[in-house]
């Protein structure tokens, strides 16, 4: 037997919690939503506020505008100088940023746990107190269309992505890109910025997540003291986007660029988002993506096209169901040398053929549902994972319940289930497929 | 007889006070040294594996052999084929992460406690019996080359590669660790069967673990993983001998936005002024939204979305190195801050108030690095292949605390060196030319 020397000391002070992370919610007055996530195992918060605005919500001729705010966010207030906030998080050894997407603008600050009402103070000054020179204003849109250069239009196969997007979506301002199209990000100016934030920067459109070592009970009193006194702005109204219509007529692209040269096979279909009290078809095609595209040497997809008929270097499939409007479900593949694109597409659509002819691979689908549960332990390590689920949740038009029920709503998922919605999504009418080719190289359209 | 020996560090955190990480030190039966901070909370443990040496071990005209290598350890072992090993990968929702850089061989690995000794037993028939089946050789590879390829019009790595092979010429750090497409070509399951045989021995094994395992439990899975493991590889790479001069590199390539590198040798890891050299560099270009080089290069003039820079004390020769992206019309404005930035920090190094205010954010930032178990894991095994002691996690502040306007200044003037910059401009950068 070996002998260890006594370590008795540290761990035996932990409290026993059934799970790292407690789950508590409530609203201020002002219709802000609040949730805390409690982990007590390291001292750090996170702090996050989440606004029910995003890309979709943009006026027409105005893409980019919420990204572009959220950049701005960062320049000053009554109460701070630009750069302030962020300077401020840094000297107390946090550190912060903010993302955009076409559902939700949000902002955080990562920090230690006693910090959090220094963040909480200058996070709610600015939900209402921006303040921006023209100066401001004109640098900062050069800084995104230096983002913008790097993302998009250094990147063909990001350009391309942008275009087979556009033409997924026939009406739905899904088809916009985040970042805003590039004439336009040229033309949007401190106007435009400010008549954005000023409807919908406000407590009644946003929602707090603060996860980490704090008490319910503490958060709820900064929170009331910070964000209680914010005024809503009235008479915002549910978000109601141009729908799509009915789609009848499949769509294909090709692109062909010089700095291409691994040429790709993209496809995308049109497919339910996870609604409010209905995720279960999100829930089937999220079991789809994992059974037809998750590893590679187990995924039906990989199976079939990376070791069967080789045609395929790499293949995926990916479906993400948090979005507040219609989604889509995604593959894609990369040839083999030696693979033409259409020969590498029409193995794709007779993999997919089969697989609705052969079904489910009971073995793969009880190891996947064993993953899932895995996942949910796994997942207690990570604070921040969880902030974002329940922020992109709430931004997304979930409750609070589906986001606690969503993963059993996924185990519950059966087999024919599967197959149902999988008959349903592979739609080619509802579908739009990609070709990324080398420049002058072989194809259609040349 | 028993020679497993816990040695507990307790750290107290300088923010909040009650906060505490122990990280104990092992060794077991076998002799292997292991760091291991309990964690039963949560039903599994991560677990990080380092083997010291790295792609720089690729023999002459085999570049490229120890990342394909690696990258077949999960593709099959002993009773399984790849779809095997996967499939009992899968069936114990165990994940297991192989990966091949410079200096090191990475293998991280997360398992639940319900089924602990039979994914230790996965892990080990990956590392210890690895089938490479020509059938799996022949299918990475082609994931090898794609990878190549698509690196083979990528601007940012276009300047990677040529920075490199500029600065260390033909040493394994002047070319990809991923080969050429010749080099990865011409590799046969013998050069593979080599380089597993060379690379995987006890004599540059590092191992940290996290999670909810006691040391008994640790000691004894550590003991089964890696007992059987040769007592000693293959040498280890020789030194790289730093090649390049100051000036500038443009290589034409069509695109909007030009892509910068830019930098010279750095400081070694064990200088003792490598602390005051980390110091110089987060408020020059480090991670911090408000560095020099982020104030001077985007916010003042919106030049760029992101610039920075990284000291980088690599094994076998050590470098500054920065990033810049720029428009062509204006990467030969953002060049030229970032010159005079360069000769400003090496002249005049940083004033006192930036001084103590990046004192303040490093000290305050580190305990926020510990959390979750893979990331303690990682910055534990991270601490023992650099050589430091269990105890720097408590001494680092003070480390950083204790120097002085003195050492920065002194410091300043030996590690920047600005006719020694070199840049590599890929794009079309208007007004910027190479300078041989």
């Amino acid at each position: 037997m070996f002998r260890v020397f006594a370590f008795v000391l540290a761990l035996a002070l932990l409290p026993t919690l059934p799970r790292a992370a407690e789950v508590t919610t409530f609203t201020l007055d002002n219709e802000m939503q609040v949730v805390v996530l409690e982990d007590h195992r390291a001292p750090v918060v996170v702090h996050m506020v989440w606004y029910k605005v995003g890309g979709a919500d943009e006026p027409p001729g105005k893409s980019g505008i919420a990204h572009f705010l959220e950049h701005l966010l960062f320049k000053g207030t009554d109460d701070l100088a630009a750069g302030e906030l962020s300077a401020t998080v840094s000297r107390n050894g946090g550190s912060d940023n903010a993302f955009t997407n076409w559902d939700f603008t949000a902002y955080y600050q990562r920090i230690a746990a006693d910090r959090l009402e220094l963040v909480m103070r200058m996070e709610a000054d600015r939900m209402r107190d921006l303040q921006m020179t023209e100066e401001d204003v004109r640098t900062e849109r050069d800084v995104v269309l230096e983002e913008r250069n790097q993302r998009v239009d250094n990147d063909p196969s990001a350009q391309f992505r942008e275009q087979t997007r556009a033409a997924q979506f026939l009406n739905h301002p899904y088809g916009i890109p985040i970042i805003g199209w590039r004439h336009e990000i040229e033309q949007l100016n401190r106007d435009d910025a400010f008549a954005f934030y000023q409807r919908y920067y406000a407590p009644n459109n946003a929602v707090l997540v603060v996860g980490g070592d704090v008490k319910p009970d503490e958060v709820r009193a900064l929170a009331e003291t910070h964000y209680g006194p914010v005024l809503p702005t009235p008479g915002l109204s549910e978000r109601e986007r141009p729908q799509e219509p009915p789609q009848l007529s499949e769509r294909r692209l090709t692109y062909s660029d010089p700095r291409v040269a691994q040429p790709i096979v993209s496809r995308s279909y049109l497919a339910a988002e996870r609604d409010k009290g209905d995720q279960t078809e999100a829930a089937r095609l999220t079991i789809l993506a994992r059974l037809l595209g998750g590893n590679g040497a187990t995924s039906v997809l990989g199976r079939k096209l990376q070791y069967e008929t080789q045609s395929a270097v790499y293949v995926s499939a990916y479906y993400d169901g948090i979005a507040l409007d219609d989604t889509t479900f995604n593959l894609v593949l990369v040839p083999t040398p030696g693979t033409e694109l259409l020969a590498a597409e029409e193995a794709l659509d007779k993999a997919i053929a089969e697989f609705l002819a052969e079904g489910v691979d009971p073995d793969q689908f009880e190891r996947l549902k064993f993953q899932i549960k895995a996942s949910q332990i796994y997942a207690e390590d990570d604070v921040l994972s969880l902030v974002h689920r329940y922020g992109e949740g709430l931004t997304a038009g979930l409750s609070i319940e589906d986001i606690e029920t969503w993963p059993d709503i996924v185990l519950a998922v059966t087999e024919e289930e599967v197959m149902e919605t999988a008959r349903k999504v592979f739609d080619k009418s509802k579908a739009v497929t990609g070709w990324t080719m080398p420049a002058a190289a072989e194809g259609m359209g040349q | 007889m028993s020679r497993l020996i816990a040695v507990i560090w307790l750290i107290i955190f300088t923010l909040p006070l009650r906060a505490e990480i122990e990280i104990q030190t092992i060794t077991t039966p076998a002799g292997i040294d292991v760091w291991l901070v309990e964690e039963h909370s949560i039903p599994f443990t991560a677990l990080e594996i380092r083997f010291k040496g790295g792609t720089a071990q690729d023999p002459p005209g085999k570049r490229g052999v120890v990342n394909l290598m690696t990258g077949l350890l999960e593709e099959g072992a002993g009773e399984l084929d790849s779809r095997g090993f996967s499939e009992a990968r899968e069936a114990l929702a165990a994940s297991m992460q192989y990966r091949a850089y410079g200096d090191v061989i990475s293998i991280s690995a997360r398992f639940l406690s319900e089924n602990q000794d039979e994914a230790i037993d996965l892990l080990r028939s990956s590392i210890m019996q690895p089938n490479f089946a020509q059938v799996d050789i022949d299918r990475v590879r082609e994931q090898v080359l794609s990878s190549i390829r698509s690196d083979s019009t990528d601007p940012g790595a276009i300047a990677g590669q040529t920075f490199d092979a500029m600065a260390w010429g033909d040493h394994p750090y002047g070319s990809s660790d991923d080969g050429t497409t010749e080099s990865v070509m011409a590799l046969t399951r013998d050069d593979i069967l080599a380089a597993h045989k060379a690379v995987f021995a006890r004599d540059r094994l590092f191992v940290s673990a996290v999670g909810d395992i006691t040391p008994e439990a640790l000691a004894a899975l550590l003991d089964h993983l890696f007992g059987e493991l040769p007592a000693t590889g293959a040498p280890l790479p020789e030194p790289a001998e730093y090649q390049l001069t100051g000036g500038v590199t443009v290589v034409p390539f069509d695109t909007p936005q030009s892509v910068a590198l830019f930098g010279h040798q750095g400081i070694k890891r064990d200088d003792p002024d490598y602390m005051t050299a980390y110091i110089l560099n987060e408020v020059l270009g480090g991670n911090g939204q408000d560095s020099r080089l982020m104030t001077e290069v985007r916010e003042k003039r919106g030049l760029t979305y992101g610039v920075g820079t990284a000291l980088l004390p690599m094994d076998y020769g050590e470098l500054i190195m920065g990033q810049v992206r720029s428009d062509n019309s204006r990467m030969a404005e953002a060049v030229e801050v970032i010159q005079n930035e360069w000769a400003r920090i090496a002249s005049e190094a940083i004033t006192e108030q930036e001084l103590s205010d990046v004192k303040t954010y490093l000290t305050g930032a580190y305990p926020l690095r510990f959390d979750g178990n893979a990331p303690i894991a990682r910055i534990m095994v991270g601490m023992q292949i650099t050589g430091l002691p269990a105890s720097y996690v408590i001494e680092r502040n003070n480390q950083i605390m204790a120097v002085t306007m003195e050492d920065i200044r002194r410091v300043a003037k030996r590690i920047y060196h600005p006719d020694d910059l070199h840049f590599v401009v890929v794009g079309q950068p208007e007004g910027l030319t190479s300078t041989n």
